[in-house]
This record gives C-alpha cells, structure tokens and sequence, in this order.
C-alpha cells in the first residue's frame, strides 16, 4: 500500500508507486486546476492482485458532487495503464482539511484566481479554540491587497466562499478552511 | 444515485468492496454498523428530509446569495444523508421506496420552509443541536464517527450562517424583527424531539439539552429575540418523528420528493 502521503518505504511495489502517480495527476473536476494528489484527497492505492488495484479517495466535503467524476476518471486512467479491475472506496478517517492542500496546490489555485485557504493548524484560530478562521486577512488573487470583504460564504461550489477586493474591486472565489 | 427497483432493505454493507458496480463509490464502513443502524436511519433521514427543503428554495431565495448558500447547506446535508443511510441499507431504496410511516425523522426538519425567517429559526435550532451531536459523536467509536468528524466542520458553517441571519433579522427593521420572533414562537414546540432518546447512539441526548439551550438563547439575546417560555417538552409539544408519525406537510413533501424514481424504477442519469 502507497499512500497519498508518500511512499510507504519496503512495502510499496513499483508499481503502485507508478499508479498512485497517474491517479494523482487526475485534475479536479470543478477545478481542474489542480490534481488530486495536490488537493489530498487521495488516501492510497494497492495493487491486490494481477490487474486489481484497490484506491482510496477522501472527499473535501461530504456531499461533493464531484466524488463520482473523480472515480471514474481514476479508473479510467488505470484501466488504460493495463488495470483490468479499479475498486474506488471513499474514506472519511480522518476528515479531511484544508491543510492537506500542496503548496504547489495553494500556488495553482492563487493564480487561477481562487484565493487558497488559510492554514488551521498551528494558528491563532487553533489557539482560541475554533477551526473555522473566518475573519483573518484574506489576499486578493487578482492584486494582491488585503484589502478584501466576505460576501457570502457559500459561492459556486461547496468549498468556496465569494468575497470582493476592496482595492481592485473584483469578486473571487476564496477556497474557504475546513 | 442509482435507482432501484422496490424491496426490503439490502443488508448492511460488509465493509469491502468486492461487489463494487462500475460508475459506482462504496463507503467503507470498517466499524460494526448493526448496532448503530436505527441511529444512522433516524440521523440520516433528519439530514436528507432538511436538504430537500432547503433544496426548494433554489430559484426561490430572497437574494442569489442565499439561492446559493441555502443549496449549498443542502448539498452537505444530502451528502450526510447518503453516507448514514448506506449504513443502513441501499440508499436510494431507502430514501425514493419508503412511505411516509417510515421514515424517522424529527418533525422539525420536515416543516415546511415558510418565510425566510422561518427557514432560519429552523436551521439555527438544527444546525446547532447537530454541530453538538457531532461533535459528541466524533469523540466516540461508533460506526458513526468518521462521518460525524467529517461533517461537524461543515455544520459549523451552516451554524454561523443561521446564527448571523437571526441577527440580522431579529435586531433589523420592526418587520424583520417580528417575523423572526414569530418563526421562533412557531416551532419552538418542534425542538423537544431533538433530545428524546435514540436506539443505537452511544450519545446522551437529553445531555445535549443544556448546552442547546445555552447557545440558541445567547444568539436569540443578541438579536434582541425572546426566548418562548412555551412547551417544548410537555404534553403540547410536537413531535413523534422518531416514531414514524409525521406532520400532513410531509406526506406532500415525500410525494415530490419520490415521484420521478417512482414513476421511473430504475431511471439514472
């Protein structure tokens, strides 16, 4: 078993090394911009036999409607790389967080105009003993300024929140922490 | 979502993933779910009842941001639906082939949406007793868990959202005001049930009351909104949800709900 984390040294063939790479590379399907091993969400893939390979997908939110695109993109991409049979399981343990966002991710999604989320762990909002850190600074993905508003915190998929920059008065979508 | 023909309730799922159809995600569900599965039907059917209401203000919501946001909650919940009820058996013959008698809701989530405060004053008095419940449910071992972790940090948003609507609202225009504390009076008798016992949960209901009551009456002191002295515990108090005894307003809601499944077995996108 490889997971989404690194290698697992020793019990990970060369193989699943391989495929894990290949899943991961599967964009976002609402944010195609990013991959799924830069978002996080995959937990880890097995090979269970000759042609079998087993993959564990997390979801960012509970009720994403992107989770049954995401599989069939997976097996789609496995199957192509000589994988007869692709079982797709979603895990919820542990939940996932924003947190589990690549730095390469954050660095995507900042210049595809959504802002990325703030880091949970560690911070002042960890401190005080909440994990949604809704009133921190949030930088404009279009110039920069801090200088921007909440407008709602739903916007056009469940993860983001639609906010205004006060400086360049453009909307965006900031990818809101969980 | 699948659809499948009508009948009796699939066993729980195994936890492996052998059987799994093309085109389809199974759950993993590592932990003994038997135990947990009246819970899992009850919480379950509260999650998917409420996002078919809020789903009903799409296209409907006073500004398009809480077109989107009210729908957005809804998505979450259905998510919490699916997961809960595919621990209990096959999700969509669980929520498109049950009658009315057999769902196990609480009656709350079941009223209508009326106006948008009374919208509000139902998602704050539910969103806050779930972000409790969760919570509780996180800590523990149950089968419950995973899901429960997952979903507390999504409730936490529909809990902020509810509560800054009732500021606005109760501490608004005169108009504004009314209508909430009209909303609140209203279904206050509904929020009882939330804290009657549940088969199969390793949480204290009744425990979850207090804390409840606390944080619904400070956001209601902020908004400069009475807390209803009225019954929400006695014998005019409403709600036997849990029981399969559910308001006419529902019976309504589950006919639209199910019509298309039922008028296509079978029918997938």
């Amino acid at each position: 078993m490889v997971t989404g984390q690194g290698s697992a040294a020793g019990t990970a063939s060369g193989l699943e090394e391989e495929l894990l790479r290949l899943a991961g590379e599967v964009p976002d399907p609402e944010l195609p911009v990013v991959s799924l091993a830069e978002l996080g969400i995959l937990r880890g893939l097995r090979v269970t036999g000759p042609g079998r390979v087993e993959v564990e997908l997390t979801p960012t939110y509970t009720g994403c409607p992107a989770l049954d695109t995401m599989a069939t993109d997976i097996r789609e991409v496995l199957t192509a790389h000589g994988m007869s049979e692709v079982a797709v399981r979603t895990v919820l343990s542990p939940a996932w967080s924003t947190d589990a966002i690549s730095a390469e991710g954050r660095r995507k999604l900042a210049e595809h105009g959504v802002a990325p989320p703030r880091p949970l762990s560690g911070g002042a909002d960890e401190a005080a003993g909440g994990p949604v850190a809704v009133e921190l600074r949030v930088r404009c993905p279009h110039c920069g300024s801090t200088d921007t508003r909440m407008l709602s915190r739903f916007s056009s998929t469940a993860c983001k929140a639609l906010r205004r920059c006060d400086s360049c008065h453009e909307p965006f979508d900031h990818f809101k922490e969980l | 979502m699948t659809a499948q023909p009508q009948s009796t309730p699939a066993p729980p799922p195994s936890g492996t993933t052998s059987g799994t159809a093309p085109g389809s995600v199974s759950v993993a569900a590592p932990r003994p779910v038997r135990a947990a599965a009246p819970a899992a039907l009850a919480l379950g059917d509260d999650a998917l009842v409420l996002a078919q209401r809020l789903g009903e203000w799409a296209g409907n919501a006073p500004v398009l941001e809480e077109d989107v946001a009210l729908t957005n909650i809804a998505l979450d919940l259905l998510g919490q639906a699916r997961t809960l009820l595919s621990l209990v058996g096959d999700e969509d013959e669980l929520a498109f082939g049950r009658e009315e008698h057999e769902f196990r809701n609480v009656q709350l989530v079941e009223r209508p949406n009326g106006d948008f405060a009374e919208t509000i004053a139902r998602q704050l008095f539910f969103s806050v007793h779930q972000e409790l419940l969760f919570t509780a449910l996180a800590a523990g071992d149950s089968a419950l868990a995973p899901l429960a972790a997952k979903a507390v940090k999504e409730v936490a948003y529909h809990r902020d959202h509810a509560e800054r609507w009732t500021l606005r609202l109760g501490d608004g225009t005169e108009e504004s005001h009314r209508r909430m504390q009209d909303a609140v009076d209203g279904l206050w008798r509904y929020t009882g049930e939330l804290f009657e016992p549940l088969d199969g949960l390793d949480v204290d209901l009744a425990g979850l009351r207090a804390p409840w009551l606390e944080r619904v009456t400070a956001v209601l002191g902020r908004a400069t909104l009475e807390v209803p002295q009225g019954a929400d515990r006695t014998p005019w108090a409403a709600g036997a949800g849990r029981q399969g005894v559910h308001t006419e307003a529902f019976g309504r809601m589950l006919a639209e709900m199910q019509h298309l499944h039922r008028a296509h077995p079978g029918a997938s996108w």
